[in-house]
């Protein structure tokens, strides 16, 4: 009973709400727009990067929590982060070490469970 | 045969279209021509453990039925015209490479059913084949792994976008038999208008397409009331509407008797394939299954038949190119 109490409902909603505007831009930016896939991810990573280091994309986590880290801007966010943490431990060269070492939980989890994923489907013709 | 005008070859001893056999995938199957193929896929790897494998065996297997349906031995087949959109063709030459025929490997992007129908009428008219089989075949899952995305990424599709067809289309061309005969074929030229957009192929094939359909009349000195039906391969929607308009504002009004492949051979309202088909077998399996019988039960008498391609690569779409299109076309009447 108590997982249940703890919940914070209206954190959620915040959650939900801002993760939503952030898909929701990809969406627009697919429709709308004759940018590929591929560049629309590479801008979020990139915006989430530079929002990160100038210390605003926090307060949007400090905001709606998972609804703001999960999205691929916080994945530049988290690279941004690394990067300047490092720094203040290691000098100029934690500028290239932070960011993976940041992300590294991310990005090895996304290979293991790309390849378990490869091992047990096959891919099909899409319905539409 | 003779050369007229600028870019059309005249048969003075129109090539018979002896028959024609067509496979298709499982979406096609669902669509309202269904009835007209002669073998309906349930799954797109047909037993296959790759796509480009299913798609070797699908024009293959094509082939096969057109020289079963047409009675005659394989080895009175004098020449093959065989083409497809997968890297140096391999769908084609993997597929038939048992078929012991002499062999001409074709590109010409989605217009290839009808480049191997122009080049092979060229033969059988020349009196150096008796016999000539013209293949194409295309399939959407390799087809979006090459030009696309590969679909594990599990992308979406923008409106503009067309939808390749599965399937392989197959005419065996032969000197005499009662018809319906190509009597016309007008080679088409480069177009290019600058449309850069991968997902949008059917405006930047539209201008070929235009081009190709107003040097036919200019040429032949037809109009577009002459035909029962002028088909374009695969402009999809978006096409379709442009080519319209641009004969429209040329001074030929082609809206009562025109339709595209790509249109006719998916249900827009169930099917939702975006903008239409696509893709070497759309006019390929469109020609082969239902244009083929309307023909031979006379519901149509004449044809223009021109099919439309985009001759890019992932390479040069990647490296910003614009595409270049192109149109072929043949005159077919019985």
């Amino acid at each position: 009973m108590d997982f249940w109490q703890n919940i914070n409902w209206f954190l959620m909603l915040k959650c939900f709400i801002v993760g939503g505007l952030i898909c929701i831009i990809g969406q627009i930016l697919i429709d709308k727009t004759k940018l590929t896939p591929a560049r629309i991810l590479v801008a979020f990573v990139t915006i989430g990067a530079i929002l990160g280091g100038l210390g605003i994309y926090q307060k949007l986590i400090d905001f709606a929590g998972c609804g703001a880290t999960v999205p691929l801007t916080g994945f530049g966010n988290a690279l941004a982060k690394g990067a300047i943490e490092e720094v203040g431990k290691s000098g100029i060269l934690g500028a290239f070490i932070g960011g993976t070492k940041a992300a590294s939980g991310g990005i090895a989890a996304a290979i293991f469970f790309g390849y378990i994923a490869s091992l047990v489907s096959k891919p099909k013709m899409k319905k539409q | 045969m003779k050369k007229i005008g600028k870019q059309t070859i005249k048969f003075e001893n129109p090539v018979n279209i002896l028959n024609t056999a067509c496979i298709v995938g499982p979406k096609e199957s669902d669509g309202p021509l269904a009835k007209y193929f002669d073998k309906c896929l349930e799954d797109e790897f047909w037993g296959e453990s790759t796509w480009e494998k299913a798609e070797s065996k699908i024009i293959k297997e094509t082939v096969n039925t057109a020289i079963a349906k047409s009675n005659i031995s394989q080895d009175k087949i004098d020449f093959c015209f065989a083409g497809d959109l997968l890297n140096q063709c391999i769908s084609s030459s993997f597929g038939l490479r048992e078929l012991n025929v002499p062999f001409y490997g074709i590109f010409g992007a989605c217009s290839t059913f009808v480049e191997g129908l122009s080049l092979g009428s060229v033969f059988v008219e020349s009196n150096v084949a008796e016999h000539v089989i013209c293949c194409t075949s295309s399939h959407f899952c390799s087809a979006e792994k090459q030009f696309r995305f590969p679909l594990e990424l599990g992308n979406q599709r923008p409106q503009s976008s067309q939808w390749t067809v599965t399937g392989s289309g197959v005419a065996i061309l032969s000197k005499s038999g009662d018809g319906p005969f190509i009597t016309h074929t007008t080679v088409g030229k480069i177009v290019d208008m600058g449309i850069k957009d991968a997902n949008n192929m059917g405006a930047a094939m539209a201008p070929a397409a235009l081009d190709t359909l107003l040097t036919h009349f200019k040429d032949t000195g037809r109009n577009p009331s002459y035909y029962d039906a002028i088909l374009t391969g695969d402009l999809g929607y978006v096409g379709k509407e442009i080519l319209i308009e641009l004969s429209q504002s040329n001074g030929y009004n082609i809206k009562s008797n025109y339709n595209d492949c790509g249109v006719m051979i998916f249900d827009k309202d169930s099917q939702d394939t975006h903008s239409g088909g696509s893709g070497c077998a759309c006019c390929g399996t469109v020609f082969s299954g239902y244009v083929y019988k309307m023909l031979r039960e006379k519901k149509f008498k004449k044809v223009l038949l021109m099919a439309t391609g985009a001759l890019m690569n992932s390479t040069s779409s990647q490296q910003g190119e614009s595409i270049p299109g192109i149109a072929h076309a043949v005159s077919i009447e019985i």
